[in-house]
């Protein structure tokens, strides 16, 4: 009689697996890291991990469609002549003309007007197509100061200096080669065809004492006018936001590790931040120490996605969110009618993100004249302004089911979470308990 | 040597006493907006500031063809975004002076501290005493004479414009240069990473006599200074470079 050894079922490493091992194969062959857009891909503690409560015996729900629930939002009152006044508590994160193609910021300024809300520029100057067409915008101050001028700093609605952002905390802009058209090269001096590093710091302050003077610099010279935004990446979101209020500023927006990058290294966007979800109740908190809860309004950008993520958000405290990755999405990015030529650049639909490379068969990532020609500006905006109309209904449903006429007065109670860790980073009970994990020092 | 400032120079021939504004009853905010609220071609060429005594944002973002002397020293960012505007000040600038400026011209009779013409995109920033460090940082176009030393890391990033130093220059100059031109009179302590040592051909001869005669700067010839820019080898991200940063 013969005997054969049952054989064992093959045994992939959990430790190296498909991904990781690609990437190893991938950084042999190349010597070089790594870059794509968007934002963090791996599963992370996120809105999906909250439920709302709804209203019940204790508390009454409104009634849709007929009993109002306010969504309006006025943003910059602590200092500013000249308030941002939105309908709705959604906005348009910055995102550079050079990244994003000419039509595609164009889009992005029709369908937030119709929306009623704002567009933001980028690392890239402010262009003609988002200034014309943007009835409220708000114009970055990075530190590569590209294109930055006093014309267009002067007809700005308002400014946001940007300290960092939640896919790379602590590291600056990146615009390959094949991007640097003639015309951008032009916006930020460069030569065309380099590969352009922007800096990660501000050429002329450092620290919170300097971030005063530099706040007092842009006001005086906008005679005290506009709102003075500053923006952050989730690093330290507790410290960051008291200091940034502390330095003068109007609005504080605080960019979670899902908050997306036209190109950054995987390494940077995979490993350094921490997730949205985690850094709105340390920055509410730094704002109620501080007595300015409402007084400083607090923007929330990094995986927002629907009216229910929206709604989440401003029950933690945000006073608005903003979205960069779900914006583009509306206008078209990584649809699945460019399915055959994903397959061409070795990717799918919903998984491209070599934004960098300046190929997108969307035409929103690109500087190509052809591909460019693909994103209508005018339908595109609209889409834009359904899908803003359609989370602002959402958020709407969800405040009338927790019987509030605003969408600001939801709060963390009317909220619970469904995992421990969601729990203790939304500082929410877990559902079926009284218990918050995590209490205490930030 | 012999530094005498026609940057300074009114725009026009001035019949009348300049207006002034005196920062010790006056706050900042009304010298700034009645500076904005020049209206194009209007007859306010004159202005003179005083006892500054180290306030920030001293006349910034002008955009007028007007002549400011500022009597004193300055805090951060005298003359930041400056365009057109004419700027003297008499006495020493701290952090940012002309930061990001547009056009026009500042003069500093003193010296400056850090990131002096940071960013700056056109127009003549005059130092006549030294500039600390970072001097020039990302400057777009501006041109920068500094008639003394320049500390480490000036013109780190710069990516266009004409840096003059008369003195020396510290550790690091510039550093990740791009499209810049820097000439130095005097030694350079270190080169930062990507810039090099350059011929000097007629035309950099021609320009550097045209920006001194700018400065108002006499006794120096263009023969005496050596020019600097970038090797251009860091355009392209490439692996084996990644020890230069």
């Amino acid at each position: 009689m013969t005997y054969h050894n049952p054989p064992t079922t093959p045994r992939r490493s959990a430790t190296f697996d498909e991904y990781t091992m690609s990437e190893i194969r991938r950084a042999a062959a190349t010597g070089i890291y790594d870059i794509r857009g968007a934002g963090a891909k791996r599963k992370l503690p996120h809105f999906d991990d909250l439920l709302f409560l709804g209203a019940s015996i204790s508390r009454y729900p409104l009634e849709g469609y007929r009993e109002k629930c306010e969504t309006s939002v006025t943003l910059g009152a602590r200092h500013a002549t000249k308030p941002i006044e939105l309908k709705i508590p959604i906005t348009i994160a910055g995102m550079s003309f050079g990244s994003l193609s000419g039509p595609a910021k164009e889009a992005l300024g029709r369908g937030a007007t119709i929306a009623g809300t704002s567009t933001t520029t980028g690392d890239g100057g402010m262009t003609e197509e988002e200034r014309g067409h943007s009835k409220t915008l708000v114009y970055q101050y990075l530190p590569s100061r590209y294109g930055m001028n006093l014309r267009d700093l002067r007809r700005a609605d308002a400014i946001e200096i940007v300290v960092g952002q939640g896919a790379k905390p602590g590291g600056g802009g990146m615009l390959l080669g094949q991007k640097i058209s003639d015309r951008v090269a032009e916006m930020r001096t460069l030569p065309k065809g380099i590969d352009q590093r922007s800096a990660c710091r501000h050429p002329d302050w450092t620290g919170p004492d300097d971030l005063e003077i530099k706040i007092l610099e842009l006001r005086e010279i906008t005679d005290w006018e506009k709102p003075i935004y500053v923006k952050i990446g989730g690093a330290r979101p507790y410290y960051d936001t008291a200091l940034a209020v502390k330095a003068g500023a109007d609005v504080v927006v605080l960019d979670g590790m899902q908050g997306g990058t036209a190109a950054t290294q995987e390494v940077f966007i995979e490993h350094v931040g921490q997730p949205t979800l985690a850094c709105i109740r340390p920055a509410v908190k730094a704002l109620q120490d501080l007595g300015m809860h409402r007084k400083v309004q607090l923007v929330v950008s990094g995986g927002i996605r629907n009216g229910a993520d929206v709604a989440k958000a401003l029950a933690l405290g945000a006073d608005v969110v903003s979205i960069g990755t779900a914006a583009l999405i509306a206008l078209g990015d990584n649809d699945p009618r460019w399915e055959e030529e994903y397959q061409k650049l070795g990717t799918t639909a919903g998984a491209y993100d070599d934004w960098h490379e300046g190929k997108d068969p969307a035409g929103i990532t690109t500087q190509d004249p052809e591909l460019m020609k693909r994103v209508d500006p005018v339908a595109a905006g609209r889409r834009l302004a359904n899908y803003l109309k359609v989370m602002t209904l959402e958020a709407q449903t969800i405040a009338r089911a927790c019987g509030k006429n605003h969408v600001h007065n939801l709060e963390p109670e009317d909220l619970c979470a469904l995992t421990i860790e969601a729990a203790a980073m939304a500082g929410v009970p877990l559902a079926g308990t009284s218990w918050i994990p995590g209490q205490g020092a930030f | 040597m012999n530094v005498t400032n026609v940057a300074t120079t009114p725009a026009r021939e001035v019949n009348y006493a300049p207006r002034v504004f005196d920062l010790a009853t006056t706050p900042l905010r009304d010298l700034n907006q009645a500076l904005h609220q020049i209206a194009d071609g209007a007859d306010e060429p004159a202005w003179e500031v005083l006892n500054p005594k180290g306030s920030h944002a001293v006349a910034a973002g002008v955009d007028q063809p007007i002549t400011i002397e500022v009597r004193g020293s300055v805090g951060y960012y005298c003359g930041g975004m400056n365009s057109k505007g004419n700027i003297t000040v008499h006495g020493s600038a701290g952090p940012g002076v002309g930061e990001n400026m547009m056009s026009g011209s500042i003069v500093v009779k003193g010296d400056a501290s850090q990131y002096a013409g940071a960013t700056g995109r056109g127009g003549l920033l005059v130092i006549e005493g030294n500039a600390s460090s970072r001097c020039g940082i990302s400057m777009k176009g501006i041109d920068i004479v500094v008639c003394g030393n320049v500390g480490h890391m000036s013109a780190f990033m710069a990516q266009s414009g004409n840096l003059v130093v008369l003195g020396d220059a510290g550790d690091a100059l510039g550093d990740s240069i791009y499209e810049a031109r820097l000439f130095v009179r005097g030694n350079v302590k270190s080169l930062g990473a990507d810039c090099i040592k350059k011929e000097m051909r007629p035309e950099h001869l021609a320009k550097l006599r045209e920006l001194l005669d700018r400065a108002g700067v006499k006794g120096v010839k263009p023969e005496e200074f050596t020019r600097y820019g970038s090797a251009r080898t860091l355009y392209n991200f490439n692996i084996d470079n990644a020890d230069a940063y």
